[in-house]
């Protein structure tokens, strides 16, 4: 680490357990525990972007509600600069402003009988950043910055496109003057035209003030433009994490190869899908959780379960029969046990 | 050869706004077409219109169906002997489509039935036939199972077999898979493409994604505001785009690498304040005086593109 700060967020060994009805039991007061995450590692330095890909239900927004300190870990520490994420946001108003949040559900979680001014001048008052004097002003700034017209400030969320809804979330997060944003699939299901738009919008902030962002997507292009790492998750696993470009360059982990595949692209022929679907948390295969689908499982697939170890330059992979990319063969020596 | 769908000039009006304008169209016998555009572009509109299920809106033009005649002049009591028979839908959102109080089985079952007449032992096998063709396992068991108990893309192999059941010309399915996580989607369009294929039927896909339509289609439509502004083979229409809303539509499509995004200014003018000219023209690059003034209209043979200033 060149840096001597601590990381903004640090997870080590996290895991999340919901405990639900036994399956199959309509009414039974049996209970179960469900991994929504297990084992999960990761580190977000100041100023990175990671992107977290993978399929629905695999916990990327467990672990967005672990990053933001909505749910306490069952078990590992989940930190944020070194404090545990649950104390620091119990501790005063510091981490709800440094760390902002955009929901997937951007109309949902905008006040209707609000207008767009009132909803951004909301948590200005509430942090304090300008006088009060200085708020007409400082909203016409943050609509400007995100690309509304000035007079969208009297209107209300109805009267908004989607992809404007969008922008006031953005405008709204960035209006405590955070350091890090976290977003839950905030481009998803819109136009690419208005897609394009939000991500250049995301790119600049990014560039301009320095953001560190942890986006949730599962869209390997969005990833890659927007994303110097990517972590990709299966069933509650971190199982492949690295550069963006390197990993989705040579993917060492199959289940990564097989999003890598199943991306469309250009009058490419549609590849041959995995088998099947992903498995209930409940119901794990014995050994690699990705074993019942994986083109490469092998005898001791079935035995032990791997975890994330380091396989190339910033890279680490969760696999006992990763792909060669050409980094990972030259460390091949090196894997760690 | 006959094309196996010919829509000509194809209008819809509901209250004052016209959200289809003239459209024309052509599916051949066993062809894949996409539908791509922007949200509130028409994609659906047309779908639903050419299964007749608009409802309350104003319609003129001519949908013509091979050996049906145009189905805007049908009786509603022919209508329905074509649907599920001769043309059948796909919905985006299978698990919306599918009615939650009774099993997949008895939907499946009552679609061959009332579509294949066929007694209650022969649709079941039928149903069970069709379940395996679309890659369910355990058919029999699957049967008694409500669509709650069934993932997403189960939900739409079960919507798949539905709409094959009767072995149909024409599929229409309105962005089948973007509700779907990306594995169970590659999954979903390859069956969607090897059933129809198994069965020489043509489909009409409407979907979203450019780079998914060039990998599964044959001819790409491209609408903007309620108007067809470019249409063609996929190539031609892709790596030779001549009207400027389809260089922007392609240069808006993330593929993994991509540095550069040229985001467009603005956006789709509202049925309200729509130009008097080219639609496109208060966000075209390429702009010209006459564009205000006149609309261009859909010109070409294969490859046709509606533009005064083409590039
Ligand atoms: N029932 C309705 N009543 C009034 N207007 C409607 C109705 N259904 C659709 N429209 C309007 O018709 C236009 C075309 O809608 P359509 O659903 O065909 O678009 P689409 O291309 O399928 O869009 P999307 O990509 O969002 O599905 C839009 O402006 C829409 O608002
Ligand atoms: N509050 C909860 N109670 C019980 N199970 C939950 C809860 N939240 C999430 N889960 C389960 O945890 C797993 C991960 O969910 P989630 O984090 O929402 O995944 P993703 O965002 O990747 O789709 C899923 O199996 C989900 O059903
Ligand atoms: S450990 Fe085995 S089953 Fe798991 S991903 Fe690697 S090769 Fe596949
Ligand atoms: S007709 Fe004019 S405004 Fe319309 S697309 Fe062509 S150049 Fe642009
Ligand atoms: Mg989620
Ligand atoms: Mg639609």
């Amino acid at each position: 680490m060149q840096n001597a700060e601590r990381p903004v967020f640090e997870l080590v060994d996290v895991e999340k357990v919901f405990q639900v009805r036994k399956p199959g039991q309509r009414f039974g007061r049996q209970t179960v525990g469900l991994h929504a995450l297990d084992g999960v590692r990761l580190s977000v330095g100041q100023g990175a972007s990671l992107a977290l890909v993978g399929e629905s239900g695999s916990g990327k927004s467990t672990l967005l509600r672990v990053l933001l300190g909505l749910d306490a870990p069952t078990n590992g520490q989940a930190l944020y600069r070194g404090r545990a994420i649950r104390e620091a946001r119990a501790g005063g108003s510091d981490f709800a402003r440094d760390v902002a949040m955009v929901y997937q559900d951007a109309r949902g979680s905008l006040n209707p009988r609000m207008t767009i001014g009132a909803l951004l001048a909301e948590p200005l008052r509430r942090f304090a950043v300008v006088p009060e004097a200085q708020i007409g002003a400082r909203v016409e700034q943050l609509l400007t910055r995100v690309g509304l017209p000035a007079d969208a400030a009297a209107r209300y969320p109805a009267a908004l496109s989607g992809g404007q809804v969008r922008r006031v979330a953005i405008a709204r997060a960035l209006a405590s003057e955070p350091s890090v944003l976290v977003a839950d699939e905030a481009v998803s299901g819109l136009d690419v035209s208005t897609q394009a738009q939000l991500l250049s919008l995301l790119r600049r902030l990014q560039q301009e003030m320095g953001l560190t962002l942890v986006f949730i997507t599962h869209d390997l292009g969005v990833a890659s433009y927007l994303c110097e790492n990517i972590a990709i998750m299966y069933l509650g696993r971190i199982v492949e994490t690295g550069p963006t470009d390197a990993v989705l360059a040579a993917p060492a982990h199959p289940y990564t190869a097989a999003l890598r595949a199943a991306a469309p692209s250009f009058f490419q022929p549609i590849a041959e899908p995995l088998p099947g679907e992903i498995p209930s948390p409940l119901d794990l295969p014995a050994g690699c959780r990705f074993s019942g689908r994986c083109p490469r499982v092998q005898g001791d697939c079935h035995a032990s379960d791997p975890y994330l170890a380091r396989a190339g330059e910033g890279r680490s992979v969760a696999c006992l029969h990763p792909l060669a990319s050409p980094q990972a063969s030259a460390l091949a020596g090196t894997f760690q046990d | 050869m006959t094309a196996l769908l010919n829509i000509q000039s194809l209008t819809v009006d509901r209250g004052p706004a016209r959200i289809l304008d003239r459209v024309t169209l052509e599916v051949g016998q066993g062809e894949t077409v996409a539908l791509v555009g922007e949200s509130g572009a028409g994609k659906s509109t047309i779908a639903t219109a050419i299964m007749r299920l608009l409802g309350e809106a104003q319609t003129s033009g001519q949908i013509t169906l091979d050996g049906a005649g145009d189905l805007l002049a049908l009786r509603e009591r022919d209508m329905v002997g074509l649907r599920g028979r001769r043309l059948s839908m796909i919905f985006q959102d299978a698990g919306a489509a599918l009615n939650p109080s009774y099993t997949v089985g008895r939907q499946l079952i009552s679609a061959v039935r009332r579509n294949l007449g066929l007694d209650k032992t022969a649709a079941r096998a039928r149903a069970i036939e069709l379940m395996t063709q679309v890659g369910i396992n355990d058919p029999e068991a699957r049967l008694t199972a409500y669509p709650h108990q069934l993932s997403g893309g189960m939900q739409q192999r079960v919507m798949v077999a539905i709409a094959l059941a009767a072995d149909p010309d024409l599929l229409l399915a309105d962005e089948p898979t973007s509700a779907l996580d990306v594995t169970i989607q590659a999954q979903i369009v390859r069956l969607i493409l090897a059933q129809t294929k198994a069965r020489g039927a043509a489909c009409i896909f409407v979907l979203h994604d450019l780079a998914l339509a060039s990998q599964a289609c044959d001819r790409i439509v491209v609408l903007y505001a309620g108007q067809v502004v470019e249409s063609g083979p996929a190539r031609d229409v892709l790596e030779n785009a001549r009207h400027p809303y389809t260089r922007q539509l392609k240069s808006c499509v993330l593929e993994i690498g991509t540095r550069d995004l040229i985001a467009p200014e603005g956006t789709v003018p509202s049925h309200r304040d729509m130009p008097r000219g080219c639609r496109f023209a208060t966000r075209c690059p390429r702009v010209q005086d006459r564009c205000w003034a006149e609309a261009p209209p859909l010109e070409g043979g294969a490859h046709s593109f509606a533009c005064w200033n083409p590039e």
